[in-house]
């Protein structure tokens, strides 16, 4: 060893007090930016220049990558850009067709959810990023994107690819964002089996390639085969887009809840490049937004239905239909919607006060089971 | 080599281990990828732990910070502490041979990711998977290796 060679004999003592004093010193500034950080947001405006500061470091770090690709593509040969095309095209062809339908299909849709206007897509705008070839955590599934604040990113949006669900953005930086994947441990997303409409969770197990659902009773109808979507609760994403499809179910007769695995859609590990979502908030297939602790629906003409009056003895059977869609009914309703069951009315009002009580209960995974909700198919992808 | 502080070599160094740290690796070779920052703080603390010392590691950890974990200053505070034991033991640890060294680091990134573990499960973004310790035990066994070649990048001219 002939690297510890330097300044061996003079004392430590110089300025700034002995080592221990000034290990104190640090560690106390780290847990006051650790507080500030975790329990009152402070440092927001530090994590977004950090973010700056950190892009170039990282866009060079990324550069041999990229360059490599750039290389790679400039020389590829015009036997492969052919095959290429042609492989596009057909997939385009195959796009077109599928929707085709699309419009017919919303326009029912529209019809059944009852709205005088058509039903615009929920997807708004989208914006391609780029996957910045680095390394940010080897246990967490993080990726950096190419996209920030200035493109219109905001923490908590949409990340998908063209065959599923990829993640969210959380720091957004000027340029960049980092993108938590729906693989990570600690990703939780709202999904529902699409053949059943069994709402549930979907938690990263922390590998590239699997998701957990732990949240399923044992006796839950669940297949192997069986695809999740989007539940359109948790404000993120609206309901119907692609998730994962289940690849292990095992079910031990001594555990209340069954290991559910599932393998996402999207080509997490090879993608390099995504596609960031704004969605419709009016849509009505918009996700569910918290605000101020109050969930609101996509449409805010929508409110809970009033519950209608006891049905004397002598009213005739049609009144109690006839009642809900009096229009003056629809203000202040939704205290009494709630507390609908216990009057004991008829059903109509039985729906919005389930959907509240659904919501809230997805919110807290722990206690509230999954419970069988109306079978949704999924949305054909926007066009 | 400039003979008067380490500073400019201590700043290639870190430069040179956080690129190592964010370059994209195979999966397999992430898993077992040792704290390249860990180790760069670990030497230049022990030779020369007047020129860096505790207040490079808590920057390091703030760079390091920048780029992943879930709250700000958690790995300056690991990384200080880090610094901090090398530091107060620098003397004892140069005198000794190099595998004795390796086991003396070997306890030191245990600390280190014993702190990171328990900020991570305080701030509530816990990472209980076993993986996290190989990096610790692969640190300690490129530990003759990064620092023959930091103690390259400086040479004192006493």
């Amino acid at each position: 060893m002939a690297g510890f060679a330097t300044g061996a004999g003079r004392p430590l003592q110089g300025r700034g007090g002995s080592p221990g004093f000034r290990f104190a010193l640090y560690a106390i500034v780290s847990i006051a930016f650790m507080i500030l950080d975790q329990r009152f947001n402070w440092l927001e405006r530090a994590h977004y220049a950090l973010q700056a500061a950190s892009y170039p470091v990282e866009l060079a770090v990324s550069s041999p990558v990229a360059a490599w690709r750039w290389v790679q593509n400039s020389f590829a040969t015009r036997d492969s850009l052919e095959a290429e095309n042609q492989r596009l095209r057909t997939r385009l062809r195959d796009l077109e067709l599928r929707s085709m339908r699309y419009d017919a299909l919303a326009q029912q849709n529209a019809a059944l959810i009852g709205l005088r206007s058509s039903l615009p897509p929920v997807a708004q705008r989208w914006l391609p990023a780029d996957i910045v070839n680095i390394q940010l955590d080897s246990l967490r599934q993080r990726v950096l994107i190419d996209r920030g604040s200035l493109n219109g990113v905001t923490p908590g949006q949409a990340v998908l690819d063209d065959d599923g669900v990829v993640g969210q953005t959380m720091h957004v930086g000027p340029w960049s964002a980092q993108v938590i994947l729906i693989t990570d441990p600690e990703h939780a997303l709202p999904v529902s089996i699409a053949r059943t409409g069994l709402r549930t969770i979907a938690v990263g197990a922390g590998d590239a390639a699997s998701l957990a659902l732990p949240y399923l009773p044992a006796n839950a109808d669940v297949h192997v085969g069986d695809v999740l979507v989007t539940s359109g609760l948790g404000g993120v994403f609206p309901p119907g887009y692609p998730v994962a499809r289940v690849t292990g179910v095992r079910k031990d007769t001594v555990e209340p809840l069954a290991h559910v695995r599932a393998v996402p859609f999207a080509h997490l590990d090879t993608d390099s490049e995504v596609m960031l979502i704004w969605f419709r908030h009016d849509s009505p297939a918009a996700p569910l937004q918290e605000r101020n602790g109050e969930l609101t629906t996509g449409d805010r003409n929508i409110q809970p239905l009033a519950a209608p009056v006891k049905p004397q003895p002598a009213a005739s059977a049609g009144t109690g239909a006839t009642a809900n869609e009096s229009p003056g009914a629809i203000h202040n309703a939704t205290r009494r919607a709630r507390s609908g069951p216990r009057e004991g009315g008829g059903e109509a009002q039985d729906g919005p006060s389930k959907a509240t009580k659904a919501v809230s209960k997805s919110k807290t995974p722990k206690t509230g089971l999954p419970k069988p909700a109306v079978s949704k198919k999924p949305e054909p992808p926007p066009t | 080599m400039s003979s008067g502080s380490p500073r400019i070599a201590m700043l290639k160094t870190v430069v040179g281990a956080l690129i190592l740290t964010l370059l994209p690796m195979p999966s397999w070779l992430e898993i077992i990828r040792p704290g390249f920052l860990a180790l760069t703080v670990l030497y230049w603390s022990i030779a020369a732990p007047r020129a860096g010392g505790i207040a490079l590691g808590w920057v390091c950890g703030l760079l390091l910070d920048a780029f992943e974990g879930p709250v700000l200053g958690e790995h300056a505070l690991a990384l200080a502490f880090l610094a901090y034991i090398a530091v107060r033991e620098h003397q004892r640890i140069r005198s000794k041979p190099i595998f004795q060294q390796s086991l003396i680091v070997f306890a030191a990134l245990v600390f280190y990711e014993v702190v990171l573990f328990a900020i991570d499960g305080w701030s509530g973004h816990p990472l209980t998977t076993p993986l996290r310790w190989v990096p610790t035990l692969t640190g300690a066994l490129v530990w003759p290796a990064a620092a023959a070649i930091l103690a390259r990048s400086y040479r004192p001219s006493a």
